[in-house]
């Protein structure tokens, strides 16, 4: 009640001279205003480029299967096919911080044949339709294939923009047949053009199909499985090269007795995909995404703490880094203007009220007089200072958000509101009411009250 | 019991080299319900007196005791409290708030007393205390809007808000003309006699000094003459 009182007191106080208050305000309306506007616009910005980084994979996760060996030569990595399409999508039903992810199969160096062009493409990827959303790609014309394509091993593909050029001169390949390897493919969708990536390989340079078509349907099977055979010991007859001949019967090595087959049993051969590709909710839960995708991966491929993984994760260091180097530089230059335009505002508040304390020392020396301490006297020009910065941090939310509102409507820049700009800035301008009104507010409590009763 | 007991207070100056005595060992005392007029030529020591009565100032030297309290070696803040409960101040220039309606100005003391009064309270308080004043039609009138006599009324009751036993008065009518001059004396005249309130009054004008009982005249640091009036004709 008594806090009530002052404050009273000093919006009595402050409305006896409101063109001066509401000038003495206008600092800091400004102030706040400009922050919160700035904060908005630069954090719409700041989004807008961590899209764009993020789309060259900023927040993308790559897991490889491990290397395999055999009898101490190892094949480097991704030489056993360990990953499957059901670890794909258990990633993207247990890890959180996982946006989306798809399985991909490569197939290499495959001629591409349409009408009488053919071309190589660099890249042939079998996946799933949420490829695209990992790399935010978009289509630039048709539509994607789907899941029921995908279960079908529909023949349909989407081709990049480099293809289009070099295999239609630039006329749309929608509904149009392409061959790889003699397997007819119609062309859904052409991908929007993305460039060359940070290694200069051009990225449009890719054709892009369910994965079940290229594993079954295109590939067969693909050189990794091969190694992967070699390095699993004992399973020779579940393979081609466990034939002398194709198409004989006799096997090269002696049938298998049951006790063999109970104590090393041929492993089934289970669908493989070349790698799985993740994309994280954001380039900050990287860390967290690799941390669920190793976990999950552990309990699904039975591997025990101690043992060799049997997959690598590898995410876009480099890009992150220039990803939260930006927006860190970003924060901090907002954060610098925000701090001089409330600096000024604040040393705008000290400089009125040292005025108003002058003005009103008669008033001061009259409070003390009829019983007034040193510390009421503080406390209500302190409580003062404080609601003019309160209500000029209102007006300037009121302000900043109009701005950046503004903003967005007439210039079209992209602006985020922020929440915390706004607390921030009611805290600030708090804190600048009272760090800036101390002084004055001192000064006046140490008045002495026979000299303030004399003032003239 | 006098409700004011001063032994041998002493005030100096010191201003840098100079020594200022300017009280030299007053000894003085007044009675509950007395009216007394402070008189002599300036630089003759009243103001410093008047604020040492008034808890403004600490004697150097003395012992003060104000309605049984010793207060010349109190703190600050409980000299600003002693001011709240115990007095009430009137000046020559009123020291009226600014662009603050009477009613206001006179509530503004309570928000000092240590006791919480509820914002009704406080204004009923205040209005009852403008009507004994004689300005129930004035409550919500701002300085620039009254006369200085109307100025000099709202000045008092604002002094009499907490009931104090003790008025101070500095050159209270000095802003008057003759005609307001009477009319506020006669206020303080019925405050003395109507509600027992002790009033000292500094003041230049043998008028205002010829209407208090006790008259007492000072010279140079010292009490000249401390003189009763026989309670004649005001």
């Amino acid at each position: 009640m008594r806090v009530l009182l002052i404050l009273l007191a000093s919006l009595t106080a402050l409305r006896r001279n409101v063109m001066r208050s509401a000038l003495t305000t206008l600092g800091i309306v400004i102030g706040v205003g400009a922050v919160i506007a700035m904060m908005e616009i630069g954090n719409g910005s700041s989004a807008s480029i961590q899209k764009t980084i993020a789309s060259m994979g900023a927040n993308t996760l790559m897991i490889f299967p491990g290397a395999a060996a055999s009898g101490g030569v190892s094949f480097g990595a991704g030489s056993t096919m360990t990953l499957t399409p059901g670890d794909s999508d258990a990633i993207m039903r247990e890890c959180p911080s996982v946006r989306a992810t798809a399985a991909v199969v490569r197939s290499r160096n495959a001629p591409l044949i349409a009408g009488n062009k053919n071309w190589v493409p660099s890249e042939i990827d079998g996946t799933t339709p949420d490829f695209l959303v990992v790399r935010e790609w978009a289509l630039s014309e048709g539509a994607s294939f789907d899941e029921r394509d995908v279960r079908n091993a529909a023949r349909v593909c989407l081709i990049g923009q480099s293809l289009v050029r070099e295999l239609f001169q630039g006329q749309s390949p929608v509904g149009q047949e392409v061959r790889l390897q003699n397997v007819a493919l119609r062309v859904v969708g052409v991908l929007e053009k993305k460039g060359a990536n940070m290694m200069g390989r051009d990225q449009d340079d890719i054709l892009i199909a369910p994965w079940t078509t290229i594993k079954f349907r295109v590939s067969g099977t693909s050189t990794a499985n091969i190694a992967a055979v070699a390095a699993v010991a004992g399973a020779a007859a579940a393979t081609p090269r466990g034939q002398l001949y194709p198409g004989s019967s006799q096997g090269t090595f002696a049938a298998r007795s049951a006790i063999q087959t109970k104590n090393s049993p041929i492993p089934v051969r289970m669908i493989t995909v070349d790698q799985i590709i993740v994309s994280a909710t954001s380039a900050k839960e990287i860390k967290d995404a690799t941390a669920e995708i190793t976990a999950l991966l552990h309990e699904r491929h039975h591997i025990a703490e101690a043992d060799v993984d049997d997959f690598n994760i590898r995410d876009m260091a480099e890009i992150t880094k220039v990803m939260t180097s930006t927006t860190d530089l970003m924060t901090k230059l907002l954060l610098v203007v925000a701090m001089i335009s409330l600096v000024v505002g604040g040393v705008g508040i000290m400089n009125i009220m040292l005025v108003s304390v002058t003005e009103r020392t008669r008033e001061i020396g009259l409070r003390m007089a009829v019983g007034a301490r040193g510390s009421d006297i503080m406390r209500q020009f302190l409580a003062e200072s404080v609601m003019l910065c309160l209500a000029g941090g209102a007006m300037g939310i009121g302000l900043g958000r109009g701005t950046s509102y503004l903003v967005a409507k007439i210039l079209h820049w992209p602006t985020l509101p922020s929440l915390e700009a706004i607390v921030a800035s009611v805290l600030v301008s708090a804190s600048v009411g009272i760090i800036f009104g101390f002084y004055p507010a001192w000064k006046a409590s140490r008045l002495d009250p026979i000299e303030a009763l004399r003032y003239e | 019991m006098n409700l004011i007991e001063l032994h041998d207070i002493c005030k100096t100056f010191y201003l840098g080299e100079v020594v200022l005595p300017v009280l030299k060992g007053i000894t003085l005392s007044i009675a509950k319900g007395e009216m007394v007029a402070l008189t002599g030529a300036s630089g003759s020591g009243k103001s410093t007196l008047m604020n040492t009565l008034g808890c403004l100032d600490r004697p150097t030297s003395g012992t003060y005791s104000l309605d049984g309290e010793e207060v010349s070696r109190l703190s600050n803040d409980a000299r600003a409290l002693m001011r709240n409960h115990k007095m009430g101040f009137v000046f020559q220039s009123f020291n009226l708030l600014p662009r603050t309606k009477a009613l206001g100005q006179v509530m503004m003391p309570l928000l000092y007393g240590g006791t919480h009064v509820s914002q009704k309270a406080a204004k009923q308080r205040a209005a009852a205390m403008l009507e004994r004043v004689g300005l129930n039609d004035r409550m919500d009138h701002q300085p620039s809007q009254l006369s200085g006599g109307q100025q000099q009324r709202v000045a008092l009751a604002r002094a009499l808000i907490n009931h104090p036993p003790l008025l101070l008065a500095d050159e209270p009518t000095g802003n008057l003309d003759s005609q307001t001059t009477r009319e506020v004396l006669a206020l303080f005249k019925q405050l003395n006699e109507q509600d027992g309130i002790t009033i000292l009054i500094v003041t230049h004008d043998p008028k205002v000094a010829a209407s208090c009982k006790r008259v007492i005249r000072m010279a140079d640091g010292l009490i000249e003459a401390d003189e009763l009036n026989g309670g004649g004709p005001s």
